[in-house]
């Protein structure tokens, strides 16, 4: 082996021994050395949040297919109140969950716009209530 | 310096013995600096393989014929493109890519996927850093790149057939492609490990699977043109077992991105999901394997080697491990949702996850048929392209037309009231573009129409999706059809880049159709002088010549074309012969193409045999419309930087979806 390759697979070496070692020499005596996860409750929010956006997206989408002639007026009817009341039921969910623990805040404002335009907006040749 | 590039890899084999035993003690105990060293361990790997990369690279361009590799693979005489491109010609050396490969996705998916899954990447880590455990093992102890001998005077030289620019791309193309699957898969394991029932490790993984995908895509396509234009058949798929292996993989990733919106949407086949990804990560490592293991008789198939027993081991555990893992969390897995009609777009997801899969374990029944008989019956029997071609049309063409179906149809349900307004155009431009195609006589081949009807179809289903969609958001407020357009397709790139790749697959099928079903194939034995006709062309075959090129011997035919009254003037058909050191040397078939730019019809020209007496046995073909296949590509490419492109509302969505996982991480 040459002097050289044995010097420089040494300070592969090193530098990668180094590298690893990194977090306990830069961290030697950690606070709290636990990997945290979501507890229960935030799991459940996870999954609140990815209902309503779920309910939201299609929503969206069941507008913009009704808008692009995909859907029919009776099919558009018959979907959404029920995606509304999904959307409606998820936000309301992760609204009393934030509600009840304040130190986390509340959902970001653009949740509440993007919702506001989902459940709320309506072709212009869908009468009010027809849905229903 | 082998001896460098040989402690590269064992310090590489050492990290990633590291990252998996820490990373997995540390996931599992939950234990943050254990689980932070095994994250840099990977990245660590990856350092170590790029320097073991650089030295194997260096000797190549060194023409250090100490080392055994660059020996067998390369010559004094070979371009210096082709010098490189022997790194990943040899067995040894695409090993090296794969763990190259491999360690950098590795660390980059750790680094960038930590956003979606601050409690999944713990576990990422350990699965990732085993796989990179496997190849880093290989490349020590079964295959090194780094074994040396005494310098003989001149090396081997590269196999002819790798002499071509197309190498110089299609396998790194490939491997990013195969290599890419492991993240989705590791993130899906991961998922489970972590007991997530969310959708973060789909969010994680979602560009990577894309991005595996498309290069896996474009690799075989540019291997398609590389066959086309080297191996000089007049063909550029063969159903060779090496071509198999890149579309299985390749096949079940297709299936994987289309049911993943299934469960993105409605919350459906999440059991289904983790199995795709599991088929397609095994896929992708059984393919490597076929490749590399010389197990089955291939044109593409360089290598006979050992490794094969070592791959087996592996995908056998890859394979054990991941079904353990999903029965284990079946629980887990269980959704509410269930299918709310069959006339639906979620059913027509479904049915083209069938067909695909269906088409997938077809390829590879055919593929691993011999390697079963002749285990069973001692005798290897070959499933040859008449097996390949019935199933590609059995299950291709309905994969085809629900390509132009799925859109026209609702999410959840429809009524027969709007299906008959929305198919109204597809249908009545498909039912005309078939009647017009028989009038032209089209007829002699019935796959053929029903192929082409069946483009329309989609490419009208297509067009009205676009059309039907500009305007709804022209009537939106867009200030004109262009700036309509063009918000259309970035609020939604995903439905839009993808309708952009189904166009893509559509100009791929007509390209097929068109070379297969109504090519024209003349053969005749011609000596100086003598002309033959194939289809509309004239050839006249004029002379031969002989000419010494940078590293082979040229002889070539040349042939004038005429066309009607048309002078389309000559090309030149022939062999190259390559002497290779101490052995008979090697000959490949170097064929003539014209291509018609505006038809996208090419002429092709094979001279099969070329006697001493100047006598030459010419094979011609006329192939319609072959050159959509390759314009296939780039449109394939375009759809897929589309779906590819970051969206800010999503990126918006995501953050405030996960905000507060973040925040419960960032404790950490």
């Amino acid at each position: 082996m040459s002097v050289l390759a044995l010097c420089l697979g040494a300070a592969v070496a090193v530098a990668c021994v180094l590298w690893v070692a990194r977090p306990f020499l830069a961290d030697p005596e950690p606070v709290d050395d636990r990997l945290d996860e979501p507890d229960e409750l935030e799991r459940r929010r996870l999954a609140l949040a990815e209902e309503r956006d779920r309910a939201l997206a299609a929503l969206k989408e069941l507008e913009f297919d009704h808008r692009t002639g995909t859907i029919s007026d009776e099919d558009y009817r018959a979907e959404v109140g029920l995606l509304r009341r999904q959307a409606a039921g998820a936000l309301r969910a992760l609204d009393l969950r934030a509600a009840g623990r304040p130190e986390r805040g509340r959902l970001d404002e653009s949740v509440y716009d993007e919702a506001d335009w989902a459940t709320h907006s309506r072709p212009d040749h869908i009468e009010e209530g027809e849905e229903r | 310096m082998p001896e460098l590039g040989r402690a590269a890899l064992v310090i590489a084999l050492g990290l990633a013995v590291y990252g998996t035993i820490a990373g997995a003690y540390a996931a599992s105990s939950r234990k943050r600096r254990l689980a932070e060293s095994a994250q840099n361990a990977l990245l660590a790997a990856f350092a170590a393989t790029v320097v073991a990369s650089a030295v194997l690279a260096a000797a190549l361009v060194r023409n250090d014929f100490g080392f055994t590799y660059v020996a067998d693979h390369t010559s004094r005489d070979l371009p210096l493109g082709y010098t490189l491109s022997a790194f990943w010609g040899g067995q040894e050396g695409s090993l090296l890519l794969w763990l190259l490969v491999l360690t950098g996705y590795a660390s980059a998916a750790a680094a960038f996927g930590r956003r979606a899954g601050r409690d999944l990447v713990p576990w990422v880590v350990p699965i990732l850093s085993g796989v990179c455990v496997f190849f880093a093992f290989l490349l020590v102890a079964v295959a090194s790149p780094f074994a040396t001998q005494p310098p003989p005077a001149d090396g081997l030289g590269l196999n002819p057939s790798l002499q071509n620019p197309y190498m110089l791309i299609h396998p790194p193309l490939l491997y990013l492609g195969y290599v890419g699957l492991a993240v989705p898969w590791a993130f899906a394991m991961g998922a489970l490990l972590a007991r997530q029932s969310d959708e973060r490790w789909i969010v994680a993984t979602r560009r990577w699977t894309l991005s595996a995908w498309t290069f896996l895509g474009v690799g075989q396509l540019l291997g398609a043109h590389w066959a086309y234009e080297e191996v000089g058949w007049g063909g550029y798929y063969a159903w060779d077992p090496v071509e198999n292996a890149a579309l299985m993989p390749w096949l079940a990733a297709t299936a994987f991105l289309h049911s993943v919106m299934i469960q993105e949407k409605r919350g459906m086949l999440r059991v289904w999901n983790m199995l795709l990804v599991v088929l397609a990560f095994c896929l992708s490592l059984f393919g490597t394997f076929l490749t590399r293991s010389g197990i089955v008789s291939s044109i593409h198939s360089f290598t006979q080697s050992s490794i094969g027993p070592w791959f087996v081991f592996a995908i056998c555990v890859a394979t054990a491990f991941s079904l353990a893992l999903v029965l284990g969390r079946l629980p887990l897995l269980r959704t509410h949702t269930r299918l709310e009609s069959l006339v639906s777009r979620e059913a027509t997801f479904l049915y083209n996850n069938l067909l695909l899969v269906a088409l997938c374990l077809t390829v590879l029944w055919g593929v691993v048929f011999p390697i079963v008989s002749e285990a069973v019956r001692g005798e290897a029997v070959t499933v040859g392209p008449p097996y390949f071609n019935f199933f590609l049309r059995a299950f291709g063409l309905p994969l085809l037309l629900l390509m132009g179906i799925g859109p026209l149809i609702a999410w959840r349900r429809a009524s027969l009231r709007a299906l008959r307004r929305t198919f109204l155009v597809p249908l009545g431009a498909a039912l005309a573009a078939g009647a017009v195609l028989l009038a032209l006589g089209a007829g002699s081949s019935i796959p053929g129409v029903i192929g082409y009807t069946f483009a329309v179809f989609v490419l009208a289903s297509i067009s009205l999706e676009f059309v039907r969609g500009t305007q709804a958001r022209r009537a939106l407020g867009a200030s004109s059809w262009l700036s309509a357009f063009g918000s259309l397709v970035a609020r939604n790139r995903r439905r839009y880049g993808g309708y952009v790749v189904h166009a893509a697959i559509v100009l791929l099928a007509i390209g097929v159709v068109g070379s297969s079903a109504y090519q024209t194939v003349g053969e005749r034995r011609l000596q100086p002088g003598e002309t033959m006709r194939v289809g509309d062309y004239d050839l006249g075959y004029r002379s031969l010549v002989r000419r010494q090129g940078a590293n082979a011997t040229e002889v070539r035919a040349l042939v004038d074309v005429r066309r009607g009254d048309r002078e389309l003037g000559q090309i030149e058909a022939g062999k190259n012969s390559y002497p290779i050191l101490g052995q008979q040397p090697q000959t490949t078939n170097e064929v003539a193409i014209r291509s018609d730019r505006l038809t996208g019809e090419d002429l092709f020209v094979i001279a099969d045999q070329i006697d001493p007496g100047g006598a030459v046995y010419f094979k011609v073909l006329v192939k319609p419309l072959v050159n959509l296949i390759w314009l296939a590509g780039v449109v394939f490419v375009l759809g897929s930087l589309i779906a590819l492109w970051p969206d800010a509302r999503e990126q918006r969505r995501l953050a405030a979806r996960l905000a507060r996982v973040e925040a419960t991480g960032a404790r950490a």
